[in-house]
């Protein structure tokens, strides 16, 4: 899997699920908690999708803003886990 | 004594002292105190007048505590709004309590701007790094318009405006999710707020080298007080935006040495899904818990975890802020109680003449102090239903419409609500306010909105549809819609379409049918009512 699908995924879901459906300008290196995107909730919701995707485990110290905040972030982060497993 | 003299002092007493960490960023009590100064006299020339309100609209950050000290410091009221409001209700609350100015930022932004024909009242605003550009669009609208970070790199009036208030004066509106549907504004008074602030320093024995991290929404009274009650103590506030990412959150407690960490149950139950072994929070002295109660098994874990830390079990409405609270040494023995009465608080169990009532029977809680509201703004009637009469001439006590028993020893115990407010990750939701909006939906015939237990919210939000005659609408539609309309917390988390919704005898959608028939589909447990 390459990043362009990684990245195609990932949209997909967060304006799926938080925006349902509209993406309403929506930038990849937009902040997702500071734009509103997303919750605590929506934190969980989007690590099971991440980890059930991907088939890669978030250990508690992964959950930052560096590897989730964005959907850039989000992306660099799984390719760099697919890598290393 | 005002609100806003616990910033004061403390600039006097001790000016060098941190008042407030956010991210990075540490500022002192004089740098706060000048910095909201500076504010409070562009408020003024702007044209906000003593008993004006000021209507704030930021997420938890230095210009959010800014605001609010401006407004007091300007003789005016200020409400705080949670910043993911959208249009239609910032339009109702802006009208409702007549705003003279909003203070809000570039989040709030697409919101505000829907509102500026419909809001008469509405004088200024001010824009939280603002462009030029959209201050034009709001000067184009008829407003008066200030960038707030122009206002901060002034060089003028230093010193805070001259005091027009005395203590009996409206300090905040505090907007709270009404049974009816419209949200209601809390009208609390300098004194009731210093009232309820000191009752809780008193038992949380908070002192100046207290560091409390907030990251609760300063819209909901539970994170706005943390930021009052460390203002009062001359302690230290980490103001955070949000629990999304626990680990941050927890790294800060370490580094900062934070010794209070205010949560909700939906905080716990996310902590308890972690691996907490490597935090020992040496310094952490306390956890408070409101807005629902804590189940027992996360009282355990959190003793088991932390056994140094003390857990403090309250309760509390917004009406008079907080009503109870279980002395920690307390929680082992009784850990569903919610404990008793605040100092200089007096709470007791009435039937339903008003008369008090003895241990393990079941009545509504009524509570006694200057730390209860005066009232809702501009609704006599609502007003006079949950504000009776007391013992002296003249003294209003309030009628809390939760149902409580004690026991032997006068401890509290939550049976349940009176009304059917659903608690959801701390925060309150009117099912008729969702159920407004879902009717607004084309296609949509019958609309019934219910909590059900979730683990991590506490409640969810649930909303069950009947569908018009050849309407198609799916729920990705449903959510859309009331994530357009509503607060991100009321937006439903479940949709379910259902051929027909039970009624009672006088046709009327039946809410307790709808649960029974709810909780039998899905196999969940009945709804714990001390949730």
């Amino acid at each position: 899997m390459n990043t362009g699908d990684i990245q195609a995924d990932i949209h997909n879901f967060v304006v799926e699920n938080f925006l349902f459906g509209k993406a309403d300008g929506l930038a990849d290196d937009d902040s997702l908690v500071s734009k509103g995107v997303i919750d605590s909730t929506g934190v969980l919701e989007l690590i099971s999708f991440v980890q059930e995707r991907f088939g890669i485990r978030m250990e508690d110290r992964e959950v930052i803003p560096d590897n989730l905040d964005s959907i850039k972030n989000l992306v660099a982060f799984i390719t760099r886990k697919v890598q290393q497993s | 004594m005002q609100v806003e003299e616990f910033l004061e002092r403390n600039a006097r007493q001790n000016p060098e002292k941190i008042a407030l960490i956010c991210g990075s960023a540490r500022y002192t009590y004089q740098q706060v105190e000048e910095a909201s100064n500076l504010l409070a006299h562009a408020l003024v020339s702007s044209g906000v007048k003593r008993g004006d309100r000021v209507v704030v609209v930021l997420p938890n950050s230095l210009e959010a505590v800014l605001a609010i000290f401006a407004t007091l410091k300007a003789g005016a009221v200020f409400v705080v709004l949670n910043s993911t409001i959208k249009a239609d209700k910032l339009t109702y609350i802006l009208n409702n309590c007549r705003a003279s100015a909003v203070i809000f930022g570039a989040r709030t932004m697409a919101a505000a701007s829907a509102c500026w024909a419909d809001t008469p009242h509405l004088q200024s605003a001010f824009l939280v790094e603002s462009t030029e550009a959209q201050l034009d669009l709001i000067r184009s609208a008829g407003k008066k318009a200030f960038s707030f970070d122009e206002v901060q790199k002034q060089t003028g009036n230093r010193l805070p405006p001259a005091k027009k208030c005395i203590d009996i004066d409206l300090a905040a509106l505090i907007y709270t999710s009404g049974s009816t549907g419209r949200p209601k504004g809390v009208m609390m008074t300098h004194l009731n707020i210093i009232s309820a602030a000191t009752s809780i320093t008193t038992y949380l024995e908070n002192r100046a080298d207290d560091v409390v991290i907030n990251v609760l929404p300063l819209a909901f009274d539970y994170g706005l007080y943390q930021l009052l009650m460390m203002f009062q103590v001359g302690g230290t506030l980490v103001l955070h935006d949000s629990f999304a990412y626990p680990n941050v959150v927890l790294d800060k407690i370490l580094q900062e040495g934070v010794t209070g960490f205010p949560i909700v149950p939906t905080i716990s139950s996310l902590l308890l899904q972690m691996n907490l072994s490597e935090y020992a929070f040496p310094k952490l002295r306390y956890i408070s818990n409101t807005a629902a109660s804590l189940p027992v098994e996360h009282i355990r874990k959190l003793r088991s975890l932390f056994p140094h830390v003390r857990i403090y079990s309250m309760y509390g409405l917004t009406e008079c802020k907080r009503v109870s609270y279980l002395p920690p040494d307390q929680i082992d023995i009784r850990p569903a109680s919610v404990g008793r009465g605040m100092p200089n608080e007096e709470v007791y169990v009435v039937d339903s003449n008003g008369n008090r009532v003895g241990p393990g029977v079941v009545g509504e809680l009524v509570i006694r102090g200057a730390n209860v509201m005066k009232g809702y703004w501009e609704l006599p009637e609502e007003t006079d239903q949950c504000l009776r009469p007391g013992p002296l001439p003249g003294e209003k006590v309030l009628y809390s419409g939760d149902l409580f028993r004690t026991d032997e020893e006068g401890y509290l115990y939550f049976v349940g609500r009176r009304d059917d407010i659903i608690k959801t990750r701390g925060e309150k939701v009117s099912p008729r306010e969702v159920e407004e909006v879902l009717y607004a939906l084309d296609g949509v015939a019958e609309a019934a909105v219910i909590g059900v237990p979730d683990p991590v919210l506490g409640s969810a939000v649930k909303a069950i549809l009947t569908l018009s005659p050849g309407a198609q609408i799916t729920s990705q539609d449903v959510f859309r819609h009331c994530a357009s309309k509503l607060e991100d917390f009321m937006v439903p988390k479940i949709v379910e379409f259902s051929e027909s919704l039970p009624k009672t005898e006088s046709g009327k959608v039946s809410k307790r049918a709808i649960k029974e028939r709810d909780s039998k589909l899905e196999g969940a447990p009945a709804l714990n009512p001390s949730e």
